[in-house]
């Protein structure tokens, strides 16, 4: 007998050792995130994964998923904070859907769809964000990064390089690059890394591949994000 | 700078783990931390330059661009703004030639602001070049301007302003403790370490920095992991506004914080030590240096301690400036020489903590407590406080009282009797555990200190009725927003947004729905945020909202909306682009 934990009433088995998130995806259950990604550490910073265990807050990235837990993740008042904290991603960058290359492709976007985002709720921070267009090949938006620090943890994990690295505290949070003049072109990036790719935004993008698949037959033009995730997402938690 | 940095690196032993105390040093030296020193630590602690500029750009006092050689910056707690900072930093401004948040252009002087340097009861108070100075008036500043003038080296400037006091009005079991260097650990020896622990347990002491985690328990399971290699981690680095009492207990009852650490070590078994001190202690660093080499004189650390088979040492780390590191997860992360951001737990540190093995972190006080408690027994300290809250607690006492300072109390007294006793006349409300804890109001002078009604972590600010609560709530929202280390989206987000929908509400922007529209935020910040900080960011709000709704409904517009930004004011970009300045060229607000 495997051991169980319940989500919104239904029994998830698990394995010791895994995560909430991982043990759901398994079960072909979504849970809302931006910063997990299966391949990777996981991180916790983006709290769209927040989930309720056992009446407490927890992020079910990085939470342990024990025996007989009753975890609470798609009720209203649950699914409404999401929106809010996506919403908050929003404001606090600049990130305008109908001129940016990864409308349709991009993460950000499709979980606000799916949490039914309508507007962004909040007031602007209208942050001045630069753009390192200095790499042949790959390129940086700035004013797109959500800190989720996928990038930082693919370079390091998957491509064995050290690229990028999130500084600065509170609201000056920043990406930054390892390279002798801060800029990706001294960097040791390749456009084959994992790290160019990873991005579920749309600030690190590659270059002169704009538009190839044109908007309207992009990932997240046709399928909700949940689908996508766990299609996708299935397989490495298994 | 070369061969100044290969020093340094050499008397780090090469240690990354050392990266903040480096820092430290070459920022002390240049005034910031130029980009070749970044790229020869980068090669000489064989770690990337962008975790070094990671860890400068978190701390408050390490910079990639220069300082003023000299460094001036003035505390921003409430505390201080009470004592009148903001009149105090426009003289200070005006008599230096140099604005707050910049550099003179000689490069001679720099000035700023900073969080609560710990000296509520001595303020206004600052830092200059990281040493603590106290009681600033306009004679000390006209001084202070005159040796800079003079280019007078901050270590012969007079010594009165730098003097710190301790201030201690009420003493109870641990401040009369007249406890000498050994004893507490002679009787750990003498009665056995299992039973140690037991008089630890029965004492029914918690962890006096807030949380109150029963401390028997955190250091058995940490004895009982599997893990052999542990560390013991003494947390100074309190920097919740308006306390101050781990300055005092540092300052005087050194040997005992020491003392209860190594108590710690034997019963846990660990080897090594960590005291971390926040950096705005800098003046107490040597001070505890030297009753840490005392004590290795004395037997009490190193190796055969007491003669028998323990060894054991203490080292001081200095924090740089971050609020966040007072969570021990972040703490733990500082001490690694890292970015203090809080971990995800579980793991807690007792099973992972500092280098991933397992680690006690307690506050300054309870290591004070224990040693005591291994001398004198569980029982004489459970004879104190109530059912709940064993003992006694030892406050910082600032703002609108006589006698501000600390004040050790059974814990179950009511704060009118505290009241009294520091002599606060005409109290409005008082704010019990800094900004993260709780704020009551002069309805509620009966409410108990305690783990069961008000605990806190020590600080205890009184306000009177010429104090205005916004300005107050104000105060505390800004600092969080400084503080928030920007991990999580709710409380890096949250906490920014708190303070633009509060100065919205605050300024008079406000119209209806916009109270609801704060509450909302708080909730979201509180329910959602990764650690304590972002949990606790929004009581200054939600409990003034509480107790004083009329307050915050006064100060909106009796209009359906009103947008966040000043219309007019943005347009000044336009107007001058345009070389326009007519009539015709300025909006309204809202039409009239």
């Amino acid at each position: 007998m495997s051991k169980t934990f319940t989500l919104d009433g239904k029994p998830i088995p698990f394995e010791d050792g895994q995560t909430i998130m991982q043990a759901a995806t398994a079960a072909g259950v979504y849970i809302p995130h931006l910063c997990h990604h299966p391949e990777f550490t996981p991180h916790g910073s983006c709290k769209l994964c927040n989930v309720n265990v056992n009446g407490r807050n927890c992020s079910a990235c990085t939470f342990p998923a024990t025996e007989g837990q009753d975890v609470l993740s798609e009720t209203t008042e649950i699914n409404q904070d999401r929106q809010k904290i996506t919403q908050m991603l929003f404001v606090e960058g600049n990130h305008f859907c109908p001129s940016c290359e990864k409308s349709g492709n991009c993460q950000l976007q499709g979980v606000a769809y799916h949490l039914n985002m309508l507007d962004n709720h909040f007031p602007h921070f209208y942050a001045e964000r630069k753009m390192d267009a200095s790499h042949p090949d790959v390129m940086i938006d700035h004013n797109r990064c959500i800190f989720c620090t996928l990038c930082v943890r693919a370079s390091q994990q998957a491509d064995s390089k050290d690229v990028f690295a999130i500084s600065g505290r509170g609201i000056n949070k920043h990406l930054i690059v390892n390279s002798e003049s801060g800029q990706l072109k001294d960097s040791d990036i390749d456009a084959g890394d994992r790290a160019a790719h990873i991005c579920p935004t749309g600030a690190i993008l590659i270059k002169r591949t704009g538009y190839t698949v044109p908007i309207g037959q992009r990932i997240y033009d046709h399928k909700q994000i949940d689908q996508v995730s766990l299609e996708t997402e299935h397989e490495s938690h298994g | 700078m070369e061969s100044f940095i290969q020093n340094l690196v050499e008397t780090h032993s090469r240690r990354p783990t050392r990266l903040l105390a480096i820092l430290r040093a070459v920022q002390a030296r240049y005034f910031h931390i130029p980009n070749q020193a970044i790229r020869l630590l980068s090669k000489e602690l064989n770690i990337p330059t962008t975790r070094i500029i990671g860890v400068i750009e978190f701390y408050s006092f390490l910079h990639l661009t220069p300082r003023g050689r000299y460094d001036i910056l003035i505390s921003d707690s409430i505390t201080d703004h009470m004592l009148g900072k903001h009149n105090l930093m426009d003289y200070l401004s005006n008599k230096l030639s140099v604005s707050p948040g910049s550099v003179r252009e000689d490069g001679l002087v720099s000035l700023d602001n900073t969080s609560c340097t710990g000296m509520c009861d001595q303020g206004p108070a600052g830092l200059i070049n990281g040493h603590a100075i106290t009681r600033l008036d306009r004679p000390r500043i006209d001084a202070i301007a005159q040796l800079i003038d003079e280019q007078m080296a901050v270590e012969d400037w007079p010594k009165e302003f730098f003097e710190v006091g301790d201030n201690i009005y009420q003493s109870d079991l641990l401040l009369s403790s007249r406890l000498t260097a050994g004893q507490g650990l002679q009787s750990t020896f003498a009665r056995g370490l299992k039973e140690t622990l037991s008089e630890i347990d029965h004492s029914g002491l918690r962890g006096r920095g807030g949380a109150g985690f029963k401390t028997a328990m955190k250091w058995r399971f940490c004895a009982e992991e599997s893990e052999q290699e542990r560390y013991v981690v003494c947390n100074a680095d309190e920097g919740e506004p308006g306390t101050f009492k781990d300055r005092v207990l540092l300052n005087s009852y050194a040997d005992q914080v020491f003392e209860g650490m190594t108590i710690c070590a034997a019963l846990i078994g660990a080897k090594q030590g960590f005291l971390y001190l926040r950096g705005e202690y800098l003046h107490l660093y040597h001070k505890l240096e030297n009753v840490l080499e005392q004590r290795r004189q004395s037997g009490l650390l190193g190796n055969n301690i007491l003669g028998k088979d323990m060894n054991f040492d203490i080292e001081i780390c200095l924090g740089a400036g971050a609020y966040i590191c007072g969570e021990e997860s972040a703490l733990i992360e500082s001490l690694e020489g890292k970015c203090g951001i809080p971990r995800n737990r579980p793991p807690y540190p007792v099973s992972q903590g500092y280098l991933n093995k397992p680690t006690v972190v307690n506050n300054v006080e309870t290591f004070v407590a224990t040693a005591n408690i291994a001398l004198h027994g569980g029982a004489w300290f459970a004879a104190k406080g109530t059912e709940k809250s064993q003992g006694t607690k030892i406050l910082s006492i600032s703002g609108d009282c006589l006698r501000p300072g600390i004040y050790e109390y059974p814990f179950g007294v009511t704060i009118r009797q505290i009241l009294a006793d520091c002599g606060a006349h005409d109290v409005l409300g008082v704010q019990i555990g800094g900004p993260s804890g709780t704020f009551i109001s002069n309805q509620e002078l009966d409410r108990i200190l305690g783990f069961e009604d008000l605990a806190t972590g020590g600080s205890f600010i009184v306000f009177n009725s010429t104090r205005n609560i916004l300005d107050i709530v104000r105060n505390f929202t800004d600092f969080f927003a400084h503080e928030s280390c920007g991990f999580c989206t709710p409380c890096r987000v949250g906490t920014s947004l708190l303070k633009k929908q509060l100065d919205k509400i605050v300024d008079g922007h406000g119209s209806a729905g916009d109270v609801v529209a704060l509450e909302e935020l708080t909730r979201l910040v509180k329910n959602h945020s990764h650690c304590g900080l972002g949990q606790t960011a929004a009581n200054p709000i939600i409990h003034t909202l509480e107790r004083y709704p009329d307050l915050y409904q006064s100060q909106l517009k009796k209009i359906s909306y009103e947008p966040g930004f000043d219309l007019n004011a943005s347009l000044e970009t336009a107007r001058r682009m345009a070389n326009r300045n007519d009539a015709g060229a300025h909006l309204a607000q809202v039409e009239e």
